[in-house]
């Protein structure tokens, strides 16, 4: 066993001061196989941290959102609509919602307008999102005019900033008292945008859902699971896009990487005869290669992850933010909590280090099971 | 020490091409001797040394060390046979460019798991045998031909080897340098190893140290 370990110190020590040898070509190399791990570490960890933030945040949504329908259209919920809906068993509460996008054209994007139920804002205030706060330069105590789509003006007092621990999904709200939120957008007395229900039971959502559509056969019942359905095709999509541009950097590298490991320079078929020549045998030769072969991609692997962390983690992931991020114009500028899946580790590690990897050996398999005799003849 | 009968030995065979280097050689190598191969050019000097060191297995005919036949051994075990029995002087060297003078010493030992404090005092010991101590960091590509060689004929003998293998070994000396090598084997033959080594250098064929020459042409011996 000792002789063992001894050896296999040796065969390292070689494969180091070969490394070292060729200096240029394996930083080169190194550069490369470490810049694409770090584009798809970025990539994956980017997404997953955005999905799992925002079913953090939906988490606290309700279960059923009813929409009314008037031909084929979201409209306006009508007073009486809600006690039409009547008892159903398993719903504990029934609220009708108060929200609208408003296009500020000031700063070229879009807000949503929104008078909570849950919370108390005093007529002519408003709280307002953190991105809000950044485009437009808010702090509590400002007053902000919005010329209303009707023409006219209103002022609001900004009397807080929301938190930015929810701000992907709250970065451009715009929270108000009911009746400014009526007066604003000349919204019809009585009249909600859609109404929020919460069913404790899970299990329970679905047979709701089929009832409230016999009870109301103009309304559209929107489950939370579907909307979280919704952001994660909409996360992959995103994904898609991405590596489908990436696509091309990755067919390159392949080249490379093939290339590199698969084409033998001559010098490198003459080390390998003379190692044989000296006494080492076919599986010493393809050890060390495979060493070789293991610490530069293991080493881009590292360096890759580490810095696409970091990336993704520390930096924003500025690189790729305005492509991977953002479904309305202002984008939400936040901190992802920091989450490393094993799954995705391994994949990336799997679909990364393992080709190089094999992709070294076969041609070192062949060079090294020719005859040791060739070296005499150079 | 190395006793052959009815080697031959074929290169493409059974192609358009096939050529018989050897063609039916009987021949002992005794031990604690210098023997010298010598002949023409394709006369199958170097093939006949391949066999002889085990790097190459002859197509028919059988190679016995020490009364044991080996003709028919796996490439493992002959890999084996040939890091313990031969230490090898190439004629272009066959140092790994790169790396420096001791660490090309010490690469054949690497297989047998030897510590390396171990085989770095050898190597250390080895060099400053031929007076190369102060060249073992250098990178051999900085050495001139002759240190070259020196460095070459230490990773010879750092596995100890009982048979010493070179090839045309003063092809690429000048004069003043193939004598030093002379003088180097000398002592080696000295301390009783085997030498076995192919010339055309009348230098070294007939040199005091070589005890037996063999002559071949066209695969076969012609003298001996």
């Amino acid at each position: 066993m000792k002789i063992w370990i001894e050896k296999q110190k040796h065969l390292i020590d070689f494969t180091l001061a070969s490394l070292a040898r060729r200096k240029g070509k394996n930083l080169g190399l190194l550069f490369i196989y470490g810049l694409l791990v770090f584009v798809l570490a970025s990539v994956a960890l980017y997404t997953h941290a955005l999905r799992t933030e925002a079913q953090k945040v939906l988490a606290g949504t309700p279960e059923i959102v009813l929409q009314r329908l008037v031909a084929g259209r979201h409209d306006l919920i009508p007073p009486g609509y809600i006690e039409k809906i009547g008892r159903i068993r398993g719903v504990q509460k029934k609220e009708g919602r108060l929200w609208g996008y408003y296009y500020d054209s000031v700063v070229k994007a879009n807000y949503t307008f929104m008078a909570p139920r849950n919370m108390q804002v005093a007529r002519g205030e408003i709280i307002v999102g953190p991105a809000l706060e950044r485009s437009r330069g808010l702090a509590a105590g400002n007053g902000i005019s919005f010329r209303s789509y009707s023409g006219e003006l209103h002022t609001f007092i900004v009397a807080d900033v929301l938190p930015q621990t929810s701000e992907l999904v709250s970065a451009d709200l715009v929270l108000m008292h009911e009746e400014d939120f009526r007066a604003f957008f000349k919204y019809p007395e009585g009249h909600v945008t859609d109404v929020a229900l919460s069913v404790a039971n899970p299990q329970e959502i679905k047979n709701v859902a089929l009832k409230l559509m016999d009870a109301l056969p103009d309304s559209r019942p929107i489950l939370r699971d579907e909307v979280l359905r919704t952001y994660a095709s909409v996360f992959d999509w995103r994904e898609g896009i991405m590596l489908a541009l990436l696509s091309a950097a990755i067919l390159a590298f392949g080249i490379f990487a093939w290339e590199k490991a698969a084409g033998l320079s001559a010098e490198e078929k003459r080390e390998i005869g003379i190692l044989k020549a000296i006494g080492w045998e076919t599986g010493d030769v393809i050890k060390m290669k495979f060493w070789e072969g293991l610490l530069i991609s293991l080493l881009a692997f590292l360096l890759g992850y580490i810095a696409a962390y970091l990336h993704v983690f520390h930096f924003g992931s500025i690189l790729f933010e305005p492509v991977l991020k953002g479904w309305a114009v202002l984008y939400p500028s936040f901190t992802l909590t920091p989450h490393i899946d094993g799954l995705q580790v391994a994949t990336l590690f799997f679909f990364t280090v393992f080709p190089y990897t094999a992709a070294v050996l076969v041609p070192i398999w062949r060079a090294a099971t020719t005859d040791p005799d060739t070296v005499m003849r150079g | 020490m190395l006793e052959l009968t009815q080697i031959r030995k074929a290169f493409n065979q059974g192609k358009h091409n096939e050529y018989w280097a050897l063609a039916g050689i009987d021949l002992a190598i005794p031990e604690k001797q210098v023997t010298a191969l010598r002949g023409p050019s394709g006369s199958g000097k170097t093939t006949l040394l391949t066999i002889l060191g085990c790097l190459a297995r002859p197509t028919e005919g059988r190679v016995r060390l020490k009364g044991e036949d080996i003709s028919g051994l796996p490439e493992r075990f002959l890999t084996e046979i040939r890091r313990q029995t031969f230490g090898f002087i190439f004629q272009q060297f066959n140092l790994i460019r790169g790396l420096s003078a001791i660490e090309n010493v010490v690469l054949p030992a690497y297989p047998t798991g030897r510590p390396r404090k171990e085989l770095l005092e050898k190597a250390e010991a080895l060099l400053a045998d031929v007076n190369l101590g102060h060249r073992r960091e250098a990178k051999v590509e900085w050495l001139s031909g002759g240190e070259q060689q020196r460095v070459a004929i230490c990773r010879a003998l750092i596995n100890d080897p009982e048979v010493l293998i070179a090839d045309e070994p003063t092809a690429n000396l000048d004069t003043r340098l193939a004598g030093e090598f002379l003088g180097i084997l000398e002592g080696l033959a000295d301390k009783g190893r085997t030498i076995i080594l192919t010339s055309h250098d009348p230098m070294v064929v007939e040199s005091e140290i070589v005890n037996f020459i063999v002559t071949l042409r066209d695969g076969k011996i012609v003298e001996q």
